[in-house]
């Protein structure tokens, strides 16, 4: 297999409340021997809010992220299901409206820079599954993860809508989705089966609406302890935002003990390939892991 | 003659692979209750050979025909138009006229969960109480609201243009699948829901219209409004019709900016406020977000998860002072200031 090499747009929760993001992504790649470009350059994706504030103006800057991307001839991976959702969106607004496609390179020529749409856009998840192989990875294992109970929790902007990822995501279902199951799988740790591994996780209306998002949070978190969940696993920081730093005003909310330690992706990946927890920065975590790991305490 | 016939080419059946088997045999767990006489909803397996041409309607009718005549759901046009017959087959939101039953025991296996579209407000087994819905559809005023002449000279006629900004909201067949799907919905009981959305956008844009502005301010409420949507997709995810009713309620934030019916709040200052950060790092600044769209004094609720995450690490001082120098710069600034300067399209 000759080397992969990615385009990184690390999204802005990874280059501030979640640094762990970005260092277990770059720890992977280095295992993996996967080559690893940051598109430094790039801005935030706008995650779906400055959407809602001016749609036009958000098409504009995250088709400037995708040039950058195509500049270096690359696939654009993302390490958060925002970011993917919201570049996928002006991608395939753009690749299948000329008209907006014509008002947004008009803008962007300002500033020297063309959308094309020569780059593929995949979240780092699919990236590894995809393109590297499942058995490739199976492989690498160094520490099996057979001794947790992992609960996937796939994150909305990933598998919703079906329409608009399938190209990227392998055509995962978002009713039926396997992907990190299967990762979990290959990894030698045991997947949890629970109803709310699709569901919402309430994360982008916390402010606005609080009580809902802690509610959703509650029976997602609820629904994997109640499954016999050591850990949950989600490829989205935002969902781990969530489930991490608001696990107590959650429980307040639901009326239960929550206690679910919430990695992410590449940190699990990152484990089993033989990653130190402090490495891949289980210290980050609000929730800390220590039963697991004492060593993060 | 036969040029035209080579216009209107027959359906051509060769691009059609028919890779399923003739008949698959699956078994319905399916939801059964009474409100009149049961205490606890239960379910019932029906088994039965299913073949590939089948409908899900046509296995509810199976249920009742061949098993148990007393089963219930809705049915009337079977050509996806009505919108009786929504319900859920593994959590999946499903018109039962218009999906192949053998699709989705590819996808599910052959164990099928047939569910009404929600459980809290079943009537009797597959039929629910619809109540929210036609409420929540009716406060939108789902209708053309004009001051018309009685007798016109000429019909008020509608461009191609301004019939295409209905885009495809006027598809909706009231089906309640979207609405039903919305996890929004189950929680905040104000919440108007993706459906009435969908119809709130479709007259407002509507250029015979007089109720656009009325619409939007009830849309733009905290509670019951656009504001409270969780963006999970959830709902283009369960529309028979592909509508796409997330894609409306983006349009009716947008709009509630372009027409000034947006007022200052903790939801448009969040979405505004992107560009605060954008314009001085080309990053969101993850601590100012939330104390300009909370305001400082709102800030106090944030207080104590601000603490952990501070002693996780997660507001962290080795990339500067928090809240004052913390969030790193991107490369190529300048071109996200003058984007935004140029792109803007109006302000809070």
């Amino acid at each position: 297999m000759s080397q992969l090499h990615y385009a990184l747009f690390t999204g802005c929760t990874a280059k501030q409340s979640t640094p762990e993001l970005l260092s277990s992504t770059l720890a992977v790649a280095d295992k993996l021997g996967i080559k690893i470009t940051i598109l430094e350059e790039a801005s935030c994706c706008g995650a779906s809010h400055l959407q809602d504030f001016d749609e036009f103006l958000a098409h504009v800057l995250n088709a400037r992220n995708i040039c950058y991307a195509e500049k270096l001839g690359l696939t654009m991976i993302t390490i958060c299901n925002t970011c993917q959702l919201n570049s996928a969106m002006t991608k395939h607004a753009l690749d299948t409206d000329p008209e907006l496609k014509a008002r947004v390179n008009e803008k962007l020529a300002e500033v020297g820079l063309e959308y094309k749409g020569t780059s593929e856009i995949k979240h780092f998840l699919y990236a590894l599954i995809d393109d590297y192989g499942l058995e490739n990875i199976k492989d690498k294992v160094q520490v099996p993860l057979s001794q947790f109970n992992i609960a996937p929790f796939y994150g909305c902007h990933n598998i919703r809508p079906s329409e608009l990822h399938h190209n990227a995501n392998g055509g995962e279902n978002p009713y039926n989705p396997t992907s990190l199951d299967n990762l979990i799988d290959a990894l030698e740790g045991h997947p949890v089966d629970y109803s709310h591994k699709n569901k919402c996780c309430g994360f982008h209306v916390e402010l606005q609406a609080n009580h809902t998002s802690e509610v959703l949070a509650g029976n997602a978190m609820v629904d994997a302890i109640d499954n016999n969940a050591d850990l949950m696993v989600t490829p989205c920081p935002l969902c781990h935002l969530k489930m991490d730093t608001y696990q107590d005003d959650v429980g307040k909310v639901i009326g239960r003990d929550i206690e679910l330690p919430v990695l992410h992706m590449p940190q699990m990946v990152a484990l089993a390939l033989g990653c130190t927890p402090k490495e891949i920065g289980l210290n980050f975590h609000v929730q800390k892991a220590t039963h697991l790991y004492p060593e993060t305490a | 003659m036969s040029t035209q016939t080579e216009e209107f080419e027959p359906f051509n059946t060769d691009e059609i692979e028919v890779t399923r088997p003739d008949t698959v045999t699956v078994t319905l767990k399916t939801f059964r209750f009474n409100a009149e006489t049961d205490y606890l909803p239960y379910y019932k397996h029906y088994t039965m050979e299913v073949g590939k041409d089948e409908l899900m309607l046509d296995l509810l009718n199976r249920i009742k025909w061949e098993h148990d005549g007393s089963f219930s759901y809705r049915r009337s046009c079977r050509h996806g138009i009505c919108g009786a017959c929504g319900i859920k087959v593994n959590g999946r939101a499903t018109l039962a006229c218009k999906q192949n039953a053998l699709e989705l025991v590819e996808l599910f296996g052959n164990e099928l969960l047939i569910e009404p579209q929600s459980k809290k407000r079943a009537v009797k087994d597959m039929i629910i109480d619809k109540k929210d819905f036609w409420d929540k559809h009716a406060e939108v005023t789902p209708y053309v609201v004009a001051d018309v002449d009685p007798h016109p000279e000429h019909e008020t006629k509608q461009s191609i243009e301004e019939f295409n900004k209905f885009l495809d909201s006027d598809l909706c067949i009231q089906c309640g699948n979207c609405h039903y799907a919305c996890p929004v919905v189950e929680v905040n009981e104000d919440y108007l829901g993706p459906a009435a959305f969908n119809a709130a956008y479709r007259f407002t844009v509507d250029t015979r219209d007089e109720a656009g502005r009325e619409r939007l301010e009830l849309t733009a409420q905290i509670g019951p409004g656009v504001w409270d949507c969780v963006k999970c997709f959830e709902c283009a995810e369960a529309c028979p019709k592909e509508i796409n009713p997330i894609e409306k309620i983006t349009k009716l934030h947008n709009m509630q900016f372009e027409q000034g019916v947006a007022k200052p709040n903790v939801a448009t200052k969040h979405a505004e406020g992107f560009l605060r950060g954008m314009k001085k790092y080309g990053y969101l600044d993850e601590a100012d977000i939330v104390s300009y769209s909370e305001g400082y004094l709102g800030m106090y609720k944030h207080l104590k998860t601000a603490m952990k995450m501070m002693k996780a690490g997660k507001i962290h001082w080795h990339s500067g002072i928090p809240f004052i120098d913390s969030v790193p710069k991107i490369k190529n600034l300048d071109e996200v200031q003058k984007l935004i300067e140029i792109s803007q399209t109006h302000k809070l």
